[in-house]
This record gives C-alpha cells, structure tokens and sequence, in this order.
C-alpha cells in the first residue's frame, strides 16, 4: 500500500484548505496516467463503431468483402448513397419518421406538462390518486399482447395514432417536470393570482415562459424517443409507405441476415451488397442525432439532473 | 393555514383572500374538503388532468384488465376480454412446456449477466472520471460516452452484426492473431457474451451521470479529514467517496432488479435468429412469437402476466429490503 509521506502532514495541518500544493505520492501518479489511458480507450471503443460505420459506407463493395475496411474507407465510393438516395420508399419512410416524431411530441407535451402541472399542487384533493396512478404503471404494464389486441380492438392498425398515442406519456419525463413545478418560486403565482389572473392564467402566462428550459429538455427526451423507436410501428404498420425509417432498417437488417444464415456464414454477393447498403441507411439514419447531439448533450443531462432532485 | 400578517393591512381584502387562497392550495393537503367544493374551486387544474386520465384509463389500464384472457376463451375481432372463462388451462400450458422454461432459464441468466456486470460499471467510469483534473478531458471524455445512449436500438443491432460479420473488425482481429474466422451470429455459445458487450457500449456513460451527480454533493471536508488521519487516495475513495453515492447505488440497483425480467426484449427480437434460439430466445422474444406471430393470445397473455407478475414482485422486495437493511427506498 502506498502512504502520502508523513511529511506533508503539518503543512495540511497548517492550511487544510490547500490539497492542491501538496505533491502527489508517487503510486498515485501514476495512477493517474494509468486512468487516463483508460480513459482515452474507453473513448477510443466508444467512438470505433461510428467510425468503422462510416468508413464502410464510403467503401466498396470489395473492400468490404475481404475485411479491408476498418478506420478509413477503402475502394471510395458515392454510388451506395446515390442508390439509397434515390429510393422513394426510403424518404418516404425518413418523413414518416419527422411527421410522427413530431405530432407525437406534440401530443406527450400537451398531456405531460398539464398533467404534471396539476399534480404539482399539494392541496389538489385526489393529487396522491392521481399520481399513483401514474406511478403503478411504471413498475406492472398491461403487457404486448393485451396491448395488441386493444389497439386492434380500438381499429388504430395501420394509422398514425397506433404510433403516437399509445406511448403518449413517459412517466419518468412526467415526474421530472413534476418535480420542476413543485420548485416553481410560489411568489411568482402567488402575485399572478393577486392580479386577477385565474389558474389558467397564471399557468399559460407565468409558469410556461418560465419553464422554457426543462420544456426544451422533455421535447428533446420525447422527440429522441420517438425518433428512434420501431417496435410500435413494426407491429401496427403493414404498409410499406406507412413505416418510419428505423423499420425500413429492421426490414434491411433482416434481409442481410436471412440471407447469411441461409448460405450459412459463407458470406455470398447478397450479403456484402447489402452489408454496404446498410451503412449508408444507418449514417443517414443517425446523422440528425448525431449532428445535434453535441449542441443538445447539456440539456439531456441537466433532465435527468431535474428528475434525481425529488429524492 | 398561515394568514398574512404584514402586507394585510395594505392591500385590498380580495387580494388578501387570493393570497390565503394561494397558500392554502400550496401547503395544504387538500383533505378536509368535499369532492363538490375541491372541484368548484380548482376546476380549471382539474380539467389538466382528464386527458392525461383518459390516456392512462385506454392505453394502460385497460391493457391490463385485458390480461384476464390468460384465463379466458379470445375470439380474433371479439371482445378484447375474451368470451368464455377456462380457468387456469393456459398457466398448466406454460407449466408443462419446455420451451417456456428454457426461454425462462435464459431470461435469469441474461438479466443476471446484465445485473451483476452491466450495474456496476457506471460506478467505476464515475469514480475514473472523478479522479481527473482537466475539466476538458472530464467534458470530452463525458461527451463522448453518452453518445451510444442516443441510438436507436435498430442502429445498435446494424452496428453489432457490421463488427461481428464475418468481414467484421472483430474478425480481422482474430485472424491477425492467427485464430480462425468465426461465424459470431451464427453461434448460440457467443450471444449472451455479444448481448452484455452492447449492453455495456450503449448503457454505462449515460449511467454515470448520477453518480457524478452525487459525486459532486460529498462534503470536501470529508476527505480532509481522512487525508489528515492518514488515508491515501485508495482509502479516501472507499471510506468516503463510496458511502457518499450508496443511496444513489441503492436506488439505481432496486430499479435494476425491478426491470431484471424485461431484459432487452427489442434488441435480441432485433439480433437473433433461430440457430441463436438455444441462447437468445427469452421470455419476451417467446411470447411475442406465441402471442403475435402464432396468434395464440390467450397463451401469450399468461405467460406475460407471469412475467409481468414477477417483475412486479422482484421491486417490491427489493425496495422492502433495502428499506429494512440500509434505510433506502424508492418510496
């Protein structure tokens, strides 16, 4: 075991308040080095398979089917985007995705930010009803099946609101905001009311402008739900024009590994072809996320942030 | 209920109401009032609430009343409760089946497997990321981990069979090292090894951030004072930083356990195949094989509702001990 050496001590003594001057042991040190090579790994790992995914997509088909391709492209090639490009049903598929990314954000927001309003008030009578009922679904759910048979049963196959509504509210997004309103500054709406305003008042002309930041941060929690979701879409929809693109991807995936397992891994034409048509999908799939990501990181953190503060 | 005391005098007697009105709608618990004038009063917050109300009725109740055709006759295009009791016959069915129990094996293992090595990973990244002084490298190295929690599950899967292809990075590896080609998704023994390293790729950033949360909120003073008894960085993380984020490892662990049998139903949907059944298939994948695509939904429903039932059962005791032995609870 490495000791700090027993001389540093009275100089702490003497100014506690200082760690920073005191030189550090010498495992210690090195252990720093050590963690922050890790850390440059870790990232390294991270990062690797966005990195060979691009590389794949600028690649040839060649390349690719003699395991050449790894950090950089091999073989350049446009010609995959342009045939992904020029697929109808692919943007057809890409403005499924932003029409229902945005209609059922639309939606969540409107039931989440009343709803959560509404419970933040201590002295609403039913407010612990409501919450629990809330709070049970978090932990038992009506589960697939059921679920199915009412969304057949409701006749919302085959329409956007099999998509959009049945997930309408996230819990955890609505307790986050819950727990904003319950810190709203009450002075606040206490002068509102003192002016004449009604609740309705108070909530749609002091309590919304105020709360742009954690309003943003659950558009973005619900918009990047929504955005990547596919199961929804893949059990209700059964028209192809209908799907969003991350079902156009699931069909893509599914094709290329049928076919692998039907030449049992020997990895023929139709697999490579497809291997290469995947990556183009993905990047343009991702590429939004990926492209706002750096800009939106610190509002995704500070939600999550919001939502530990109740306990 | 606390009357205004100093503005009173100065302000008009309404406003004075409006103000007692405001507080006692803050403070107060709300009992003590009848429904007819809770609702006269505060109509308008509760006129928020029936859409959200009537969402939580349709899409989550009413699916799970719709759990009693696990012991009901269900007509395709009838009532979505069934037609006709039948008793337990199709919890006896899943009981007598042999799939069901190794789809149930693989579900303990895979969430075991998920639990005991995918949890505690964001504490170590936490604590790695803690001991750094540059702010810089702290942000780029967060910035870059919580990426993968962003993807869609569907791109997750692209990306699994793109590095374990048999073109794939994974595979050059092996044969630069001499070994031979494997055919990884072709291979019920390397899922569950597959399955936990996506797991880790996409989850253990994003689950650093509460930790480093609760990071921030340790007393300095605290390690101070070891460090003036004679504890080195070691000792200071384990008798100081750990005890500082327990209720924060307590809480996400009850979590983790509540979710132990929901083990990622869309990615395996996503990445198996039926050579890949002996391993990959779980209780989820199974009876959305049963229930959807076979269209036996009576069977499908039971076997959820046992599923359903031990996910439940798994988070109350979970939060019960936890409560008893470290005084932590989710509620």
């Amino acid at each position: 075991m490495v000791t700090t050496p027993v001389t540093d001590l009275p100089e702490r003594l003497v100014r506690p308040n200082v760690p920073r001057t005191v030189k550090d042991s010498r495992g210690y040190t090195v252990f720093r080095w050590l963690n922050a090579a890790a850390l440059v790994v870790i990232m390294f790992v991270t990062l690797y398979p966005f990195v060979n995914l691009v590389a794949q997509a600028f690649s040839s088909e060649a390349y690719i089917n003699s395991g050449q391709v790894n950090l950089v492209p091999r073989g350049f090639n446009l010609t995959t985007f342009q045939v992904v490009m020029e697929d109808r049903l692919f943007w057809r598929n890409y403005q499924n995705t932003v029409v229902y990314t945005v209609v059922a954000t639309a939606i969540s927001m409107v039931l989440t930010t009343s709803f959560a309003y509404a419970i933040s008030k201590r002295a609403l009578k039913g407010r612990n009803v409501f919450i629990g009922i809330a709070v049970f679904t978090m932990f038992f759910n009506g589960g697939l099946v059921p679920n199915y048979v009412l969304i057949n049963g409701l006749n919302m196959t085959n329409t956007i609101w099999a998509i959009v509504l049945p997930n309408a509210i996230s819990v955890f997004n609505l307790l986050v905001m819950k727990s904003f309103f319950e810190n709203f500054p009450e002075e606040l709406e206490e002068a509102a009311s003192i002016d004449g305003l009604s609740t309705f008042g108070v909530f749609f002309k002091i309590v919304l402008p105020l709360s742009k930041a954690v309003i943003a941060t659950m558009v973005l929690f619900y918009a990047v739900s929504f955005w990547n979701s596919w199961f929804s879409a893949f059990l209700y929809l059964d028209d192809r024009d209908l799907y969003p693109v991350t079902v156009y991807l699931r069909n893509l995936l599914a094709a290329a590994t049928s076919a692998d397992s039907i030449q049992g891994g020997g990895g023929g034409d139709l697999t490579q072809i497809a291997s290469n048509v995947q990556a183009v999908t993905m990047v343009l799939t991702v590429l939004p996320i990926i492209a706002l990501y750096p800009f939106l990181q610190k509002y995704f953190v500070s939600g999550v942030m919001l939502g530990s503060v109740k306990q | 209920m606390s009357a205004t005391t100093s503005g009173q005098a100065t302000v008009p007697p309404e406003a004075a109401v409006a103000v007692r009105e405001a507080r006692r709608r803050r403070k107060g618990t709300g009992g003590g009032r009848s429904w007819a004038q809770a609702l006269r009063r505060d109509w308008q917050l509760y006129s928020f609430v029936v859409l959200p109300l009537i969402f939580f009725i349709i899409f989550r109740y009413l699916p799970m009343a719709g759990n009693v055709i696990a012991f009901r006759r269900f007509r395709p295009g009838g009532s979505i409760f069934g037609e006709e009791w039948v008793g337990l016959h199709y919890v006896q069915m899943f009981i007598s089946d042999p799939t069901f129990w190794n789809v149930f094996r693989n579900t303990i293992v895979l969430g075991a497997l998920t639990l005991i090595i995918v949890f505690p990973l964001p504490i170590i990244l936490a604590l790695m990321l803690n001991e750094l002084r540059s702010r810089m490298f702290k942000r780029l190295v967060q910035t870059v981990s919580y990426l993968p929690h962003f993807m869609s599950v569907v791109i997750v899967a692209g990306l699994v069979f793109q590095l374990t292809s048999v073109n794939g990075t994974i595979n050059q590896l092996i044969e630069s090292f001499g070994g031979d080609v494997v055919p990884f998704m072709q291979r019920a023994d390397w899922f569950r090894t597959i399955y936990v390293s996506s797991e880790i790729w996409q989850t253990v950033g994003w689950g650093t951030i509460l930790y480093l949360a609760a990071l921030t909120t340790i007393d300095p003073q605290l390690y101070e004072a070891a460090r003036i008894d004679g504890a080195n960085r070691w000792r200071q993380t384990w008798h100081v930083t750990l005890p500082g984020i327990r209720p924060t490892m307590v809480v996400l662990l009850i979590l983790n356990i509540g979710t132990f049998m929901a083990v990622g139903f869309e990615k395996i949907l996503l990445l198996y195949n039926p050579i890949l059944y002996p391993t990959a298939d779980v209780v989820s994948t199974y009876l959305y094989r049963v229930g959807i695509v076979s269209s036996n939904f009576s069977y499908a429903t039971a076997i959820g509702l046992f599923e359903a039932l031990i996910g439940l059962t798994l988070i109350l005791s979970a939060n019960a001990i936890s409560r008893r032995l470290v005084g932590t609870s989710l509620w």
